[in-house]
């Protein structure tokens, strides 16, 4: 990931913002009929633009890394590694590491032996699974053995399996040469200041060298011991996302310091998070009141970091448990107990023919959107807005109104639909209690846009919808979303230039704070 | 006086077990254990008593006064 110098142009090429790759692929009319690499390979391209083969070789499955894959490809986390060796003011030990996971939440803590069999169990019944992460539920790095042992076995039992792990960067240094070893081609490591005043207010201690250390002086050996990894890491070509907590009023400014110092240490993503904050969390933030960002302070501020390097906007703060794609959890189906008691076979073949079918459904994907992209090509306005999406993966409007536990959330101006964001609600439909209210906290995490694009929705909250001035389409039940939202956004126009509506802007949105246990 | 862990606050994270100089903490029942036989407070080894320095939990490492001193 030595990319450090990834301007707007190889920008416009990257993992990110792929509007380019796919006019390339649209415009590639040989493919799969011309001889050479022939349809495998060219399969393959969907997504890679200008990005050095060998980088996009390491994200292009990579659902975390690449947005464009995080419709397809799934990642599981197993919580190996329970101690940590920081304090972080929004962490409460009781629950997953806050930095990776999301807060509130508990994992089922694993032997080496019980991942690796759990790894084995999800594979063989998600083939698409491509990732494992080490994420927690403390920190890897401050559980060594037991994060190293697994990846050595899941390396020897699945091969064809990306690994990665995710640390506070405290012991980074020292397992640099082990994390390059071990073959892990991509770390995550949480920064979220570049400055002790700062780092202060948020970490009140760490213990390092046998010592615990406090104030100013615990967050200045933090971050040096951060960037020298994050250094160490990217001159040895392995992929480093850096993950920041958006605090309000703490490093809310300051992150974007931060993002000029991990580009110049050659981070390949900055990953920028809300702080999730509520009293019953049990974190210092949480009991003293302090809030999280909201859906418009988050995406200005990734909007201003994003000329200087490529932004992950479809972080789903997974729990350190997390199996399936993003924004999906099937942890419940593969619990210690289900796991230990599967049968398991490892078929590496069914593994990559399911792959290579995933491959031409992205390919198929992107030239849905290319064409639809064109006929809006005549189109001259200035209108950018929002639209929600209701998707269960594969880059499809294909989840109930009812059923979404979030919604994707595109930006449509007339040069395309871009991904910006997600919002996690509760599911409206669990029937029984509560309708009325978790229907009010859907509209308020969706308030900012202008239509909520799904496969199926309900008489009432559609109108309800319609009251808040948010439109309901389900017109393009099961079509991509790209495409759909594109000329959904072009009749929008259309009906603008007539009179027939009128743009207006729209508010607020909010950040759900509260725990959620069981959602992905 | 060796340490014992408070099993009613220990969060069973096992940061304490393994920065323990003498082995003396293992888990048991969910939480946690200091065994007081293998506890000597950390002296001759650190300056801190390492399984107070390193647990997320204020005052879960705690002095049992019930024992004597090593
Ligand atoms: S690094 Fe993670 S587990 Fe450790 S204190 Fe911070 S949020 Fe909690
Ligand atoms: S005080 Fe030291 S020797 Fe005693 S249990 Fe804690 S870490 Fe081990
Ligand atoms: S460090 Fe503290 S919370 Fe963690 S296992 Fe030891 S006593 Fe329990």
């Amino acid at each position: 990931m030595d990319v450090s110098a990834l301007d707007e142009a190889s920008l416009a090429g990257s993992a990110v913002n792929i509007g380019e790759i796919m006019q390339a692929i649209a415009e590639h009319k040989g493919c799969g009929t011309s001889g050479g690499s022939g349809k495998a390979s060219c399969g393959s391209q969907a997504g890679q633009g200008e990005l050095p083969t060998e980088i996009w070789e390491k994200v292009k499955n990579h659902p975390c890394y690449s947005e464009e894959a995080h419709h397809h490809y799934a990642r599981m986390h197993v919580a190996v590694a329970p101690a940590c060796n920081i304090q972080c003011n929004y962490c409460n030990r009781k629950y997953d590491c806050a930095n990776e996971s999301r807060p509130g939440v508990v994992s089922e803590k694993l032997t080496p032996e019980q991942a690796v069999k759990k790894v084995l169990a999800v594979a063989s019944t998600i083939p698409q699974m491509t990732v494992l992460g080490i994420a927690g539920p403390g920190d890897p790095l401050a559980n060594p053995k037991k994060t190293f042992m697994t990846f050595e076995l899941v390396a020897r039992a699945a091969p064809d399996i990306k690994l990665c792990l995710s640390t506070n960067g405290l012991m980074l240094p020292d397992h640099v040469d082990t994390i390059a070893r071990f073959k892990i081609d991509h770390v995550t490591i949480t920064i979220n200041m570049v400055d002790p005043e700062i780092g202060a207010k948020i970490y009140p201690w760490i213990f390092y060298n046998h010592k615990r250390y406090t104030g100013l002086e615990a967050a200045k050996i933090l971050n040096d011991r951060q960037l020298q990894g994050l250094e160490m890491l990217t001159e040895r070509g392995i992929l480093c996302k850096i993950n920041s907590v958006m605090i309000p009023g703490i490093n809310d400014q300051h992150l974007v310091e931060v993002n000029k110092a991990v580009k110049s240490r050659g981070a390949f993503l900055h990953n920028i998070m809300p702080l999730i904050s509520a009293p019953e969390h049990g974190t210092v933030f949480g009991l003293n009141g302090q809030r999280g960002p909201t859906a418009q302070e988050l995406k200005a501020l990734q909007d201003v970091c994003k000329g200087a390097m490529n932004m992950m906007r479809h972080c789903r703060q997974c729990r350190a448990d997390a199996v399936g794609l993003l924004g999906e959890d099937r942890s419940a189906e593969f619990t210690t107990e289900k796991v230990m008691a599967m049968d398991v076979k490892y078929d590496l073949e069914m593994r990559k023919a399911y792959q290579a079918k995933v491959e031409e459904k992205r390919v198929a994907k992107v030239a849905a959107e290319q064409e639809e992209l064109a006929k809006l090509a005549s189109e001259m306005s200035g209108i950018k807005l929002l639209v929600a999406v209701a998707t269960k993966g594969s880059g499809l409007i294909n989840e109930h109104f009812g059923h979404a536990k979030e919604f994707q959330v595109y930006e449509l101006s007339t040069t395309g639909a871009k991904l910006v964001g997600h919002r996690r609600v509760d599911q409206y439909c669990r029937g029984g209690y509560g309708e009325e209210e978790s229907l009010a906290t859907i509209i308020r995490a969706i308030n900012d846009c202008h239509a909520v694009f799904v496969a199926k929705i309900g008489g009432c909250p559609k109108s309800n919808l319609l009251k808040a001035g948010i439109e309901p389409v389900d017109q393009y039940a099961h079509e991509f979303i790209e495409k759909s939202a594109i000329a959904w956004f072009k009749s929008y126009l259309e009906r603008v230039q007539t009179g027939e509506i009128q743009y207006v802007d729209r508010g607020e949105a909010a950040i759900r704070q509260s725990a959620l246990i069981s959602a992905a | 006086m060796p340490f014992k862990i408070i099993a009613s606050q220990c969060t069973s994270c096992s940061a304490c077990e393994q920065e323990c100089p003498n082995v003396a903490i293992s888990e048991k029942g969910g939480t946690s254990v200091i065994d007081p036989k293998k506890c000597t407070e950390c002296i001759g080894h650190f300056e801190e008593p390492q399984c107070v320095a390193v647990c997320p939990v204020d005052n879960t490492c705690v002095i049992d006064t019930s024992l004597p001193r090593y």
